[in-house]
């Protein structure tokens, strides 16, 4: 019985590890993003300066077919290193659109002439950033996707790595275009 | 090059761990003096290869050597030197490897200051040392390479998070983990104790000391990291029950407990395996902060980049170190020994009484921290707990913690007359009666909080009954002309305990008023408007943009008055840091002998005017004094000659009142 009793901090600390186990397969960061599974925002965004009319970027723009929606800006250096992989994928035939966000327009629209231009649409979202702000966005880069329906389904924070896509992004993006 | 040589350091570091983990355990079994002591000099090596690392990293820092991922996800040639350094530790990668450092510097200690141990105990308790330092070093290996190269480099780098651009918060780290990683040694030692099946009074004459360093600095990590919450966040607050601070705290109170019961153990043989197990518990909190501050289990402002890869190996860490210690625990720890025994009321039951209140205390702080957790695993939906449920369920578990706190030290060792003692303490209940009622009258009755007047009641009760027993013990009353000749030849850990009883009083003082009778006053306010708060005006005289090193400050200037005299110039900021972009409050603060006098200056109107938050904060510098004297009275109760390295044999030599023991 005294025995027992010296398990008692065995016992209680593997029912401890037992929950974590189950908390490291949930991220609680999840639960932020509360448009997950919601249509996108109402926005209408100015196209970029020097380009169409038509190449802006507003909700209707995002039904039909499935897309991701890329946060960036000209300040933005993490968004140099995801830039690259960027064009790869619209090489690879993914609609990519782009709000430039935070940002003097003139400089995102001189910084995709320099690094290259791998978006269908590019919507302008000056400070504070209203339309960024509906959408949620925590910082750049970061991506959502969006399904037909104009739907939004998934947001990842940060760059988008090939391993990123390989793993999470290019899946789901896969799934939604069945 | 230098930092390949940093990485290779490292995996020397791990052979050399490795063979310390296991070589001294091996020959301590086959009583082998020169296997056991192979353990000294490789924890030398072990902790100089780890140093190589640490300081190739630095100078990666400090050459801003972007070629480093690490550099460049932290640090640009913008910042001060200051923050260059602390931007090593500022992030997940690099306070690993400042953990390591420590761990190993603790090892080198070991082997430096243990001379006078008996050899099996040194080379088993310095076997278990190493065994953390490869779970660790595989963990920054495998998962979190502080050297990992980018390639090709950037010109400059993404900065450091400006709330971390902070002399407060620069040195809040280090100290944390002297405290964290300062526990290892306890539980090392309690390990081998383990693995060897006895504790005796040299065993706890060496834990304390070192429980009683890691104690300090953890001590003086937690008060950094609250003054800092305290002066840069910008709201006056000082603790918010946030999943990190708990972290810190919880094996804080283990800590306590621990030091508080290795004192029995040292004395009077008694509490043996509850010290082993605290021992096990307050490392065991201290991993476990880790874990939950880099798995992303818990979302916290201060959380690392969650990483599903690291938790899973942290945890895997946790479950071979405290779920292996428990397990040896479990079957070792019933056939220790006991020895003195002890009625309830006596020395050793107020001390257990204390650290069961202490354990629980962490108890219920880690419920608290989880249950968001549990809730979850269980399907009760998303909760979050906030300071409510500490507030309601942490602070009445300290309440009769600290009665008894006062009254403790009267006792006597084995038996004591809780009668007579109260009878010496009724002079110090009757002035702590009467604070409280003084309070409960200056408040208005019922006007204000109503524990306010019950914590101001708690805090005399403390320091006064602590004074008291100081008082008894140099008979300042009875003999006062040899009163200081008697507090002169008092040993060092009765004066330690009686300062850091009375900064505990202190702070007890300063939390409670500071939480009952805060006065704020949030306003638009424009250039040449006054506002009072408590008794002061301040009149905003100018707002104005000040160019700092990689900021815009701007900086606003109150004139400050009380009853029309002039008091102070106070000139908060709000500054936008460049690089990240991303703008710290800069609170301004003149401290009085009542209070702390506060301005914050915010975002300008379309109108014109400034956001400004004024606040009076009653005895917060108390609180700081508080902590402070705790940490004198840590200190000095550390140069008691008792704890002195080498000093126990001759002490016990030449008192010849005291019996030898076996």
């Amino acid at each position: 019985m005294r025995r027992l009793f010296y398990l008692l901090p065995l016992v209680g600390f593997l029912a401890l590890v037992a929950v974590f186990k189950w908390g490291l397969n949930h991220d609680p960061r999840l639960l932020p993003s509360m448009l997950i599974d919601r249509p996108v925002p109402e926005m209408s965004l100015a196209p970029l300066p020097g380009r169409p009319a038509e190449s802006g970027l507003s909700t209707a723009d995002l039904k039909g077919r499935v897309s991701l929606v890329n946060i960036y800006g000209s300040w933005c250096i993490a968004c140099v290193q995801e830039h690259p992989y960027l064009m790869e994928l619209k090489k690879a035939g993914i609609t990519i659109h782009g709000i430039d966000w935070r940002d003097d327009p003139v400089e995102g629209a001189k910084w995709l002439k320099k690094h290259g231009d791998p978006y269908d649409r590019v919507g302008a979202d000056p400070a504070p950033g209203r339309a960024a702000i509906d959408f949620g966005v925590t910082g750049a880069p970061e991506t959502f996707v969006v399904d037909r329906n104009g739907v939004i389904r998934y947001k990842h924070i940060g760059p988008i790595t090939p391993e990123v896509w390989k793993t999470v992004l290019g899946p789901i993006v896969q799934e939604l275009s069945k | 090059m230098i930092a390949e040589i940093g990485h290779f350091a490292l995996i020397l570091a791990l052979g050399v761990a490795l063979l310390q983990a296991v070589v001294p355990l091996w020959g301590a079994r086959r009583n082998d003096p020169v296997l056991m002591g192979l353990a000294g000099p490789a924890s030398v090596v072990q902790f100089l290869l780890v140093a190589v690392s640490f300081a190739a990293l630095t100078h990666a820092y400090v050459v801003s050597d972007f070629s480093v991922m690490n550099v460049f996800s932290n640090s640009h040639t913008d910042k001060p030197l200051l923050y260059k350094v602390s931007g090593v530790w500022g992030n997940h990668e690099g306070s690993l490897l400042l953990w390591i450092t420590i761990l190993a510097l603790f090892g080198l200690a070991v082997s430096l200051f243990g001379g006078n141990l008996p050899p099996g105990l040194k080379a088993r308790a310095l076997a278990v040392q190493a065994m953390i330092t490869v779970g660790f070093l595989l963990f920054i290996l495998f998962t979190s390479n502080p050297f990992e190269r980018l390639d090709p480099p950037p010109i400059n780098g993404q900065g450091l998070n400006p709330l971390l651009q902070d002399p407060g918060l620069a040195f809040h780290p280090p100290f944390l983990y002297l405290g964290y990683v300062g526990f290892s040694m306890a539980f090392s030692f309690a390990i081998a104790a383990l693995i060897e099946g006895r504790v005796d009074a040299a065993w706890a004459r060496w834990v304390r000391p070192w429980t009683l360093v890691a104690w300090v600095f953890l001590t003086c990590g937690i008060v950094l990291g609250s003054w800092w919450a305290y002066y840069e966040l910008g709201w006056g607050g000082w603790w918010y029950w946030d999943p990190v601070e708990n972290a810190s705290f919880m094996p804080w109170l283990a800590g306590t407990a621990l030091l508080h019961s290795a004192v029995v153990v040292e004395k009077r043989d008694a509490l043996k395996s509850w010290t082993i197990f605290l021992a096990i518990l307050a490392f065991g909190l201290s991993l476990l902060g880790t874990f939950l501050v880099r798995s992303g289990v818990i979302t916290s402002v201060h959380a690392f980049a969650s990483d599903p890869t690291r938790g899973v190996f942290i945890l895997g860490l946790l479950v071979i170190a405290i779920g292996g210690s428990f397990a040896l625990y479990a079957v070792r720890a019933p056939s220790l020994k006991t020895g003195g025994l002890f009625a309830p009321i006596s020395r050793e039951g107020a001390l257990l009484l204390n650290n069961v209140l202490m354990a629980t205390g962490a108890g219920t702080v880690l419920l608290g921290t989880l249950y968001p957790l549990f809730a979850d695993a269980f399907d009760l939906g998303k909760v979050s707990v906030g300071p409510p449920f500490f507030n309601s369920v942490f602070v009445p578990l300290m309440v009769p913690m600290v009665l008894a706190m006062a009254a403790g030290p009267f006792m006597s060792w084995k038996r004591a007359d809780l009668m007579g003692v109260l009878g010496r303490l009724k002079l110090v209940l009757g002035l702590a009666v009467v604070a409280a009622g003084v309070t409960w009258f200056l408040e208005g009755g019922t006007a204000g909080p109503w524990w306010a007047a019950g914590g101001i009641g708690l805090a005399v009760w403390l320091f006064l009954g602590t004074l008291a027993e100081w008082a008894e013990r140099v008979r300042l009353f009875k003999a006062p002309a040899e009163a200081l000749g008697r507090a002169r030849r008092l040993p060092r850990a009765a004066w330690g305990m009686t300062l850091a009883h009375a900064g505990l009083a202190l702070f007890i003082a300063g939390a409670t008023a500071s939480s009952a009778w805060k006065q704020e006053s949030v306003q638009s306010q424009k250039v040449g408007e006054a506002v009072t708060v408590a008794g002061y005006t301040f009149t905003l005289t100018d707002v104005r943009d000040v160019q700092g090193p990689n900021y815009v400050a701007s900086t606003g200037t109150f004139e400050v008055t009380r009853d029309g005299k002039p008091f102070a110039t106070m000139t908060p900021a709000k500054r936008t840091y460049k690089m990240p972009p991303r703008p710290t409050t800069e609170a301004a603060i003149v401290g009085t002998f009542w209070g702390d006098v506060y301005a914050v200056v915010g975002d300008k109107d379309p109108d014109g005017g400034y956001v400004t938050r004024l606040y009076f904060n009653p005895l917060v510098p108390w609180m700081w004094m508080g902590a402070l004297v705790m940490v004198i009275g840590g200190l000095v109760s550390l140069s008691d000659r008792r704890h002195r390295v080498g000093a126990p044999t001759r002490a016990r030599a030449g008192a010849k009142t005291q019996p030898a023991k076996a």
